[in-house]
């Protein structure tokens, strides 16, 4: 399958910089995607892989840099069906429209029309034709949510096609798939490619990437790091390019440390089983930081919010300073001492239209005076030690945390999950998307609860979260599958979290 | 395990500055007032009886039982969900207690039950419905719209039913005693109302229940990780909204002096309309019982107005609506901030 012309590239973004405020999103990046390949674009949480697509397909402008199709400039940002003649990309989530048929989400807003009209049968005879055509083979009258996942990925693709698009972006196509559907969704893109489709694939499994792609391009902290035909580098080599030289932030590494064996087990889980967990058991002691690890959908969400009570479990015992801890019960996990930064601070963790003061104290309303009224001297003096020991940055208790930057509100977050003394600690990626100063300043807050004597269960799958922990647990599937030391090299823990194996 | 709440580790920083004192009333709740200043000095001008304290008696007497009913409203606007039904419970429960106190003679059941327990009656059956209407919404989780609409509608029909239609006359006392008895010459009703707005105020503002409500208006996901019992709650505000509404229903018993088959009939527009002009978010979590209020006495002001300005009857819903209209803009302005 040799492309017609391999000298020139038929995407190239060259020198492309991207910034939000004050974080460098994408900083002089470039990419070459010869026509024909399947090129892979893999980087961390933050490398720029998400600004990067959406400059490629129009979505975002750089602040500086051009992309070019064939060598040509692209269109301008406003001209979405130039971009479209060009490139598309099938996100994650997505963007077929459940409740309509697979014809019409094909030819959604260009529906053909006879005098003014639309003509559905033209409508279902040219569904019919671009599935033929690119070979996915569905109904066109079947309803589109009917579809399986990666059926409906294909649809996407078929429509992308039909707009006169060469190149696919396809954004973690695997990530809601089993094994089965894998496999099949790449032999359809072998197919594709070999029928002259290049494909840029982003996925977190490196494994994949060796599996279909002909060469990769490595992001790092906003940068371009490296490019190379897959066979010439190894996975090694590639997760070292991913994790590069450590960058060291100001936080203490819990290497050469160790918990007193004399410290009580603060949480003990026993045989914990869940919706997507199960027969996990571990214990955390006073003082001890566990980080808890793995990729999306391993199981690590699932069993931390069992701790902290957002989600029931179905088997097994949690035990907080020996009491044993209801299932799914916020409330009972609060009184018995848990605290709680949830997964995401926007659809759990705060309630954007409320004051700074109102989320600070939400788990503690209870006990800030008589009969339930929240004397509000206490209120204020709760509040303000919240935000200065934190460092939140804010106007006062009263601004809306709508108004906060988003390390701030996660410092908020920190602030309710701290507020009623709790003895165990659950950290739901506690640094996601915040800036490298806030995320400083929330690692120190988890050295200074450890010091305090706090047991803490950091769930997350950033390096720098996971080197304040004494020990690193692995889930997939549902199971721990590996436990790191304190001192683990990097290169072996992000192999580990992405689940391939080192030669 | 300490539930002392002793915020965080406070050992860095000590000196912690002084929150500034909250202000009781904010700026945004205050941005009704000038649109109530420009009536009352319009109302001025177009008539000489307008000022007057027998005036403005009637202006809040007209209002007591539109307070109740807004405020119930506004309780359970800000805990994000809808409650259409509060009109028909308004007619429906003290419909049924007169029922069950009247003897066959005056249309009632014939049962004649205490005075007493038939006020009792009244009041629970508010209860219920809102008991009723908070399982629909929160235990089968059906949309709070539809749900309280399709209540109103039946409460509607059981009221024409129970009563053949007919208009109840000459109840006990005690169902008129909300009009009936006055201090410092006004009705017990305007201060029940004045009561409540102040009690919901300071519980909306100074108890864990009230900002409770706050949080799950704005985000039940994080009210709920934060230990609040969502469900409990929000089917709480439903029945404490049912008996308001039929508290309320009371109120307009008192003022006409009976009951008829069509009370509290379209009332919930106007409940709405004070409820969203005087700034409660549709989307739920924001809004206070002081700007509930001016959207009480704003359109209770405006009621007034077009009475004595002897608008002709036939036209006085379509200005009352332009008003309405008109109101929510400078509401808008004044604020900078959307009326959702």
């Amino acid at each position: 399958m040799q492309p017609p012309d391999t000298t020139i590239p038929i995407v190239e973004a060259r020198g492309v910089s991207k910034r939000y405020g004050p974080t460098t999103a994408l900083h002089e990046a470039h990419i070459q995607v010869f026509a024909g390949e399947s090129h892979a674009l893999v980087g961390r949480n933050g490398a720029g892989k998400s600004t990067l697509v959406g400059i490629l397909t129009g979505l975002r402008a750089p602040d500086s840099g051009q992309v070019l199709f064939s060598g040509v400039t692209a269109p301008a940002i406003s001209d979405r069906e130039g971009w479209r003649k060009h490139v598309a990309c099938v996100y994650q989530h997505s963007t077929i429209i459940p409740d309509l048929t697979v014809a019409e989400n094909l030819f959604i807003n260009r529906h053909p029309t006879e005098r003014g009209f639309i003509s559905w049968s033209t409508l279902r005879r040219r569904a019919r034709e671009v599935l033929d055509q690119w070979g996915v083979n569905v109904s066109e009258d079947a309803r589109a949510g009917d579809l399986r996942i990666e059926a409906r990925q294909l649809v996407e693709i078929a429509r992308a096609l039909s707009y006169g698009a060469r190149f696919i972006i396809l954004d973690e196509p695997t990530a809601q798939l089993d094994g089965d559907e894998i496999k099949r969704l790449f032999t359809r893109i072998r197919e594709l490619q070999a029928a002259g489709v290049t494909f840029l694939f982003i996925s977190h499994h490196l494994q994949e990437v060796y599996e279909i792609c002909q060469a990769v391009t490595v992001l790092r902290d906003a940068r371009h790091i490296i490019t190379a035909p897959v066979a010439d580098l190894p996975k090694d080599r590639l997760i070292e390019a991913m994790t590069g030289e450590h960058v060291h932030l100001g936080v203490s590494d819990a290497a050469g440390r160790t918990v007193p064996e004399s410290a009580a087990v603060a949480l003990e889980i026993d045989r914990l089983s869940g919706e997507d967990f199960q027969d996990v058991s571990f214990s955390i002691r006073r003082g001890e930081v566990v980080g808890l690890s793995g990729p999306t959908g391993g199981g690590r969400i699932g069993l931390a919010e069992a701790v902290a009570g957002l989600a029931p479990y179905s088997a097994g015992a949690i035990r907080i300073d020996k009491k044993p801890l209801p299932s799914g019960d916020v409330t009972a996990a609060l009184e018995l001492g848990v605290g709680c930064v949830p997964k995401s601070r926007h659809d759990q963790g705060l309630v954007l239209t409320q004051s700074v003061a109102d989320n600070a104290i939400m788990t503690v309303n209870r006990h800030l005076g008589p009969f339930g009224f929240i004397a509000p001297k206490r209120r204020a003096e709760l509040t303000n030690r919240t935000i200065s020991s934190l460092g939140i940055v804010t106007q006062g208790p009263d601004q809306l945390v709508s108004g906060l930057s988003g390390g701030n509100q996660q410092k908020v977050v920190m602030g309710r999950a701290l507020a009623n003394n709790p003895s165990v600690l659950v950290l739901m990626d506690p640094t996601a998307g915040v800036d490298v100063k806030s995320k400083e300043a929330l690692l120190t807050v988890i050295e200074r609860m450890r010091q305090e004597g706090k047991a803490i269960l950091v769930v997350s799958s950033e390096i720098e979260d996971l080197r304040t922990c004494d020990r690193v647990l692995v889930m997939q599937h549902g199971s721990v599958v590996a436990e790191h030391k304190a001192g683990w090299s990097d290169n072996a823990l992000v192999a580990s979290i992405e689940g391939i194996e080192l030669a | 395990m300490n539930t002392q709440p002793t915020a965080t580790a406070a050992t860095l920083n000590a000196g912690a500055k002084p929150a500034p004192r909250r202000p009781m009333i904010r700026l945004h709740d205050l941005a009704l007032l000038p649109a109530l200043l420009i009536l009352i000095v319009i109302g001025a001008f177009i008539s000489p009886a307008f000022l007057t304290q027998g005036n403005v008696n009637t202006i809040l007497t007209s209002s007591a039982a539109l307070a109740l009913v807004v405020l119930a409203e506004s309780l359970i606007i800000i805990t994000g969900k809808f409650d259409l039904s509060l009109e028909s419970t308004a007619g429906f429960a003290p419909a049924i207690g007169a029922l069950l106190v009247l003897p066959v003679a005056n249309n009632g059941f014939g049962i004649e039950l205490p005075t007493f327990v038939g006020i009792l009656i009244v009041i629970g059956v508010g209860a219920l419905i809102g008991f009723i209407n908070g399982i629909l919404v929160v235990r089968f989780t059906l949309n709070a719209f539809i749900v309280t609409l399709a209540m109103l509608i039946i409460l509607r029909g059981m009221l024409v039913g129970a009563t053949s239609g007919r208009t109840l006359f000459d109840l006990p006392d005690a169902f008129y005693a909300l009009m009936i008895i006055t201090f410092l010459g006004l009705p017990l009703a305007v201060w029940l109302a004045a009561l409540a707005f102040l009690v919901a105020a300071i519980v909306l503002r100074y108890h864990r229940l009230g900002r409770a409500l706050y949080a799950i208006g704005g985000n039940p996901e994080a009210a709920r990780a934060a230990g609040i019992r969502v469900e409990r709650i929000t089917c709480g505000v439903y029945i404490l909204a049912g008996m308001l509404a039929a508290v309320g229903g009371l109120v307009i018993t008192g003022y006409v002096g009976a009951i008829s088959a069509n009370q509290g009939n379209g009332m919930i527009f106007t409940v709405f309309a004070a409820a969203v002009i005087g700034g409660i978010s549709l989307d739920g979590g924001r809004g206070t019982m002081f700007g509930a209020l001016t959207g009480v006495l704003l359109l209770g002001v405006v009621q007034n107005l077009l009475t004595l300005a002897q608008v002709p009857s036939f036209w006085i819903q379509a200005i009352y609506g332009a008003i309405i209209l008109g109101a929510l803009m400078i509401a808008r302005m004044a604020s900078g901030k959307a009326q959702t």
